[in-house]
């Protein structure tokens, strides 16, 4: 199928240039569970549980029991409904959002080259995220509605002591109008 | 850098499966239907085929599983600013065009390129055709600096040096003369800084990108070693944002040159600004400051409160040969600072002079109510004033500022006014309306044949194929001609 040979291409493309630990957490197959654990050439864990590897983190390639790894999150829409999400711990909550048909759009495909998929993130679990890279920072410095605890949803990786966290939608409609002519970047 | 490329690039495809599987999703919930000749639901055009126009398209699409949307766009490309503005040294900010890719593919839409509207059809006959009509045709114009000298051979609007490099077939005969040591840059906003920067960078890190293959060989032998990036008011009014400016102080073999006397009271100022202001301009004191490698053979400043009054040209009067600047003193403070005159006067040399002072909309059809002091559509929240069912997104309705996001958020909106209306019975959704099918009959009885997305993938497939020959993600076909041939082939 077109997908899954793309995705053997992507991946075997990626291990051509840089040795990294597979990446589960990015792969399709894996993420429409149809993932059989055979990739080409990686020295990929024998058993053909599906195991989540950090996507930013490195090491520890041995698969923890699956409930301990489960992230619950809840997004909040711009309508403000509750959409509460089952994860994984190491997926990345802009292609979490997507799975679950959140309306979280990623403009630039997870680069750190816009301020599409910025989110709001409950205080308590702000202060547990990893302090954001300056290129992150750059970005959001862009986005609308800045607030303290603004980040790029792209630049999430859920651990198990997120649980619990909700990301909201910022709602970007009116104030647009209010504030009048301000000089926006471009 | 090659790494991130390759993570990049193994996103990309990711991203595009997963976007396919998401397509798939909302055709099966319609049952999967080919073709809408049958289909008595809203008929919506859209004039514009760049990022307001897409966004606006996605949300009508999303929002009514019973929409049809049709995109027409004058160039046989689509995509706008995203193919002809973004640099070519930001090739993840286009990105976006996926997303637009997926639009573009889905079964109630339909993309028709290669149609001039207000030439080759009027809006009153797309009003006719369809049941809303959205403009978001953006601003293909440029602002005027209103100095004399401002013809002359050596000036350019940035927004023409950006389309030259970018492959904008109107401009591929534009060949700047890059032989002088000195560009001056009129705007400090991020066109001006792209501009700087593709002047300053090194050639080897061009050559991977999509520049056009004449603006790159133009560039490699060009003689421009100093850019300055003038603005009226001061580093705290700065238009730029701090990614570009990142850019600038990183460039490899560049040294950064600006005025201490520019910065006096900035430092003070700098505990009571909102946080991105404030890393902005912690930026430029630290790029002030510190300059750089004093071996560098290229260079770059900002050169704050000043106006240009004049181009000054050589003895046979044939070349810009320097600019004529008013230095300026502020009044008031943060972003409604205004520039007022001191009478004192400097000259700069250089042979390279480019006006990025902004982007400007023009009127595209008698029919549409235009607002000439600020060229934008006149608008209520994206309504059309005084004009039932005509809607515009984008520059064209907000003015000419803002990144992707903006637009997207802007273009959102507007779907979300057109959708209620339709909902609130604003719109008269009992007639049938024909939509492309009699748009596309009106335009072959005048001539005009039009470019759909399979042909457009033509001409994308074909631009790859050159690329990969040069070593490069595509090279751009700069001839409509051509174009319009490889498209119908």
């Amino acid at each position: 199928m077109a997908a899954s040979a793309a995705v053997r291409s992507a991946v075997s493309l990626t291990q051509r240039f840089v040795r990294v630990s597979p990446d589960c957490s990015i792969c399709p197959l894996y993420r429409l569970n149809a993932c059989t654990g055979a990739t080409d050439g990686f020295t990929a864990p024998s058993r053909r549980l599906r195991t989540s590897i950090g996507v930013w983190q490195s090491g520890d390639s041995s698969s923890p029991e699956e409930e301990e790894r489960v992230v619950n999150v809840v997004y909040i829409d711009r309508c403000g409904q509750r959409i509460p999400v089952q994860a994984r711990a190491g997926e990345n909550a802009l292609h979490l959002a997507h799975k679950h048909g959140v309306d979280l759009e990623g403009a630039c495909e997870a680069s750190l080259a816009c301020s599409t998929c910025h989110v709001y993130v409950s205080s308590e679990h702000y202060e547990k995220l990893p302090e954001p890279e300056e290129r992150e920072d750059d970005m959001l410095d862009m986005a609308p509605m800045l607030q303290e605890n603004s980040r790029l949803g792209c630049q999430i990786v859920l651990t198990p002591e997120l649980d619990g966290m909700e990301l909201t939608l910022p709602k970007v409609t009116r104030n647009f109008y209010v504030d009048g002519h301000v000089p926006k970047p471009h | 850098m090659k790494m991130m490329r390759m993570i990049n690039l193994v996103r990309g495809s990711v991203m595009k499966i997963h976007g396919l599987s998401r397509a798939s999703r909302c055709l099966a919930a319609e049952g999967g239907v080919r073709g809408l000749s049958s289909s008595s639901g809203p008929r919506v055009c859209i004039v514009g085929g760049g990022p307001a126009g897409f966004y606006t398209a996605q949300q009508l699409l999303k929002a009514r599983q019973d929409a049809a949307v049709d995109v027409y766009e004058r160039l046989p490309v689509p995509f706008g600013l995203v193919r002809f503005g973004v640099a070519p040294d930001h090739p993840e900010v286009k990105n976006v065009i996926n997303t637009f890719t997926q639009t573009a593919q889905h079964e109630r839409c339909s993309f028709h390129g290669n149609v001039n509207v207000g030439k080759d059809v009027t809006i009153d006959e797309l009003r006719q055709a369809y049941h809303a009509v959205v403009l978001s045709y953006g601003a293909e114009g440029n602002r005027s600096m209103g100095i004399s000298g401002e013809d002359l051979p050596g000036v350019f609007s940035a927004k023409d040096f950006v389309g030259w490099y970018n492959g904008l077939p109107s401009n591929k005969e534009l060949r700047p003369d890059l032989s002088c040591e000195t560009a001056v840059i009129l705007g400090q906003g991020n066109v001006a800084l792209d501009v700087a920067r593709i002047l300053l960078a090194p050639v080897e890190m061009l050559k991977e990108t999509d520049i056009t293959q004449n603006a790159l060989e133009a560039l490699a032998g060009s003689k421009v070693r100093r850019v300055l990036i003038v603005g009226r008011r001061g580093p705290l009014q700065i238009a730029c944002t701090i990614k570009e400016l990142r850019e600038m102080v990183n460039l490899p073999n560049t040294r950064a040159d600006m005025l201490p006397a520019d910065f006096e009271g900035i430092a003070e100022a700098l505990k009571d600004l909102p946080r991105p202001r404030k890393r902005l301009t912690e930026l430029m004191m630290k790029a002030a400051k510190e300059g750089g490698d004093d071996k560098a053979e290229k260079c770059w400043g900002f050169r704050f409160f000043r106006s240009p009054v004049e181009v000054i040209a050589g003895a046979d009067g044939k070349r810009a040969t320097g600019i004529r600047l008013a230095l300026n003193k502020l009044e008031g403070s943060g972003e409604s600072a205004r520039a007022e005159v001191t009478g004192q006067l400097e000259d700069v040399d250089c042979g390279l002079i480019i006006s990025s002072i902004g982007y400007k909309s023009i009127p595209i059809d008698p029919a549409v109510p235009f607002d000439p002091r600020r060229a934008i559509v006149p608008n209520e929240m994206g309504r059309v004033q005084d004009t039932a069912g005509l809607y515009c997104s984008g520059w064209v309705k907000r003015g000419p500022t803002g990144v992707i996001a903006t637009t997207m958020n802007d273009s959102f909106d507007t779907a979300r006014v057109l959708i209620q209306d339709m909902e609130a019975g604003k719109l008269d959704l009992s007639v049938n309306k024909p939509g492309a099918q009699a748009i596309t009959a009106l335009l072959q009885t005048r001539g005009v044949r039009t470019v759909l997305f399979s042909h457009w993938e033509k001409i994308n497939a074909e631009e790859e194929k050159r690329g990969k020959f040069l070593g490069k993600p595509r090279e751009k076909l700069l001839d409509v001609d051509e174009m319009l041939k490889i498209a119908w082939s």
